[in-house]
């Protein structure tokens, strides 16, 4: 390694390729190339079908490239132990995916758990982490069924955080949410990045949500990169599917003619 | 002579055939369990061996069990005794349910709680002990509680080749022609199911992630 690992971005896709089982007429992403930057919030958007989850699913290898290269804090994703790579990936899903069987507090000291911090470590830091994402200390006995659909979302978050990864996959994690709990949601998540500066790949089909959270977003569609622009630039974008996606979400509140 | 007195006046036989039938049960029950979870969950991870060994499994279970009896009967060490032939004959019968349910069981895991257990780093044992199994093992449990409960009625067929239990009540009194031998040796068999069927039922029921 030439250059020191601060300089160079945390991600980097280098001309990479997903087919299912190697199936060409089944390619989900062509071609991929990529960087992001330490610290910043890259947002993957595009519809279902566009590739995003699939490009997040091939940084903490849950997927494997079927062509090109893939590299994390400098190293092919090849060449990192899976499991160490995963352990210092945050990584949180849509339908949250905590742990039915585990209260609160065993689902947020998962990871610490696993990678054998001692007992009063992972205690102190459970309590941090749900002061961090606003969760109510006597929520820490409860199961999963037994919070909001919100809460749920914290105990995710404050899960992927837990052994203060530097790098966070966020799979429309607030994608199940209503809306008043949505934008809680989101600006909280703005307030904890502001003071944590992790690096995060944050896939969503929500442009209002993409052009508050992302420091750049990456436009996809069809398993291809479109393009990759600030908010500030997306919003004048000349790019045909910026301006559809554009118009999609301008907001008029008109009821249509012919109804009430 | 009412079926209560003969059970009263043969009490030490009627124990100790009981204890036989517990016995043939018990241990056959243990084995398929200690192969049958195994299997099932082997077949969780290597979906070739899949249909081979279910198929195998379901072929054991459509052969006559008085013919699987007389199959197994020139095998060495296993024919020398009628009690090895009917715990192994047992044991073959209890293993589709349980290898059935491992497979539900563990196919059936919400597969967002196996992909962000996966995605966060653990490792397959992991995963296996700590997501699989604990929330398929009410589904194990169920599997269980079938195998058994067939279990207790098959080993009274053990009784015809010598292997003791129960059934020697109901094919002596089927000889004898005198129903109430056939039930000193039905209802005892009747009610171990019975509590089989509900103690596990409990545990089924204790042990399923709510």
């Amino acid at each position: 390694m030439n250059d020191s690992p601060d300089t160079r971005p945390a991600i980097e896709f280098r001309n990479v390729s997903y087919r299912i089982d190697g199936d060409a007429d089944r390619e989900l992403l062509h071609h991929l190339t990529l960087d992001v930057q330490r610290g910043e919030t890259l947002v993957l958007l595009g519809r279902s079908g566009s590739g995003k989850t699939t490009t997040l699913k091939l940084i903490n290898r849950l997927l494997v490239p079927s062509e090109g290269e893939l590299r994390v804090e400098a190293r092919s994703t090849s060449e990192w132990d899976v499991i160490r790579l995963r352990r210092m990936i945050g990584y949180v899903i849509q339908e949250v995916g905590l742990f039915p069987h585990y209260t609160v507090e065993r689902n947020i000291g998962l990871v610490p758990k696993i990678e054998n911090w001692p007992v009063n470590r992972i205690n102190e830091r459970v309590q941090e982490l749900m002061k961090l994402v606003g969760l109510d200390h006597e929520t820490a006995s409860r199961y999963p069924r037994e919070l909001s659909g919100g809460q749920r979302q914290r105990v995710g978050v404050a899960r992927a955080l837990a052994a203060d990864p530097p790098i966070l996959l966020m799979d429309e994690p607030f994608g199940a949410l209503d809306p008043i709990t949505r934008a809680e949601l989101q600006h909280e998540f703005l307030d904890l990045q502001k003071r944590l500066l992790k690096t995060v790949v944050f896939v969503t089909h929500d442009l209002r949500e993409a052009l508050l959270l992302g420091t750049r977003i990456a436009l996809m569609e069809a398993g291809h990169l479109i393009t990759v622009q600030t908010p500030e630039e997306f919003l004048t974008s000349t790019e045909p599917l910026a301006i559809a996606y554009r118009s999609a979400f301008e907001t008029t509140f008109d009821i249509p003619r012919g109804r009430s | 002579m009412n079926l209560w007195q003969f059970m009263l006046q043969n009490h030490t036989e009627v124990l100790e055939l009981t204890l036989e039938h517990l016995w043939l049960v018990g241990i056959s029950s243990l084995f398929a369990v200690l192969i049958g979870i195994p299997l099932g969950i082997l077949i969780t991870r290597w979906l070739a061996l899949n249909k081979p060994i279910l198929g195998s499994a379901n072929i054991i279970q459509t052969i006559p069990s008085l013919a699987l009896f007389g199959f197994l009967l020139p095998a060495p060490w296993i024919g020398a005794r009628a009690d090895r032939l009917a715990i192994l004959a047992l044991t073959l019968y209890a293993l589709l349910p349980l290898i059935r349910n491992t497979y539900a069981g563990i196919k059936g895991v919400d597969r967002s709680v196996v992909e962000a257990g996966r995605g966060m780093g653990m490792t397959n044992r992991q995963l296996l002990f700590q997501v699989e199994l604990p929330l398929a093992l009410g589904v194990i449990i169920a599997g269980v509680r079938v195998a058994t409960v067939i279990s207790v009625g098959l080993a009274t067929i053990a009784a015809a080749i010598g292997a003791g239990g129960l059934g020697e009540y109901i094919f002596r009194g089927l000889a004898m022609v005198n129903n109430q031998v056939i039930l000193a040796g039905a209802i005892p068999a009747a009610a171990m199911a019975l509590l089989a069927d509900v103690s596990l039922g409990w545990l089924e029921k204790r042990l399923s992630p709510r």
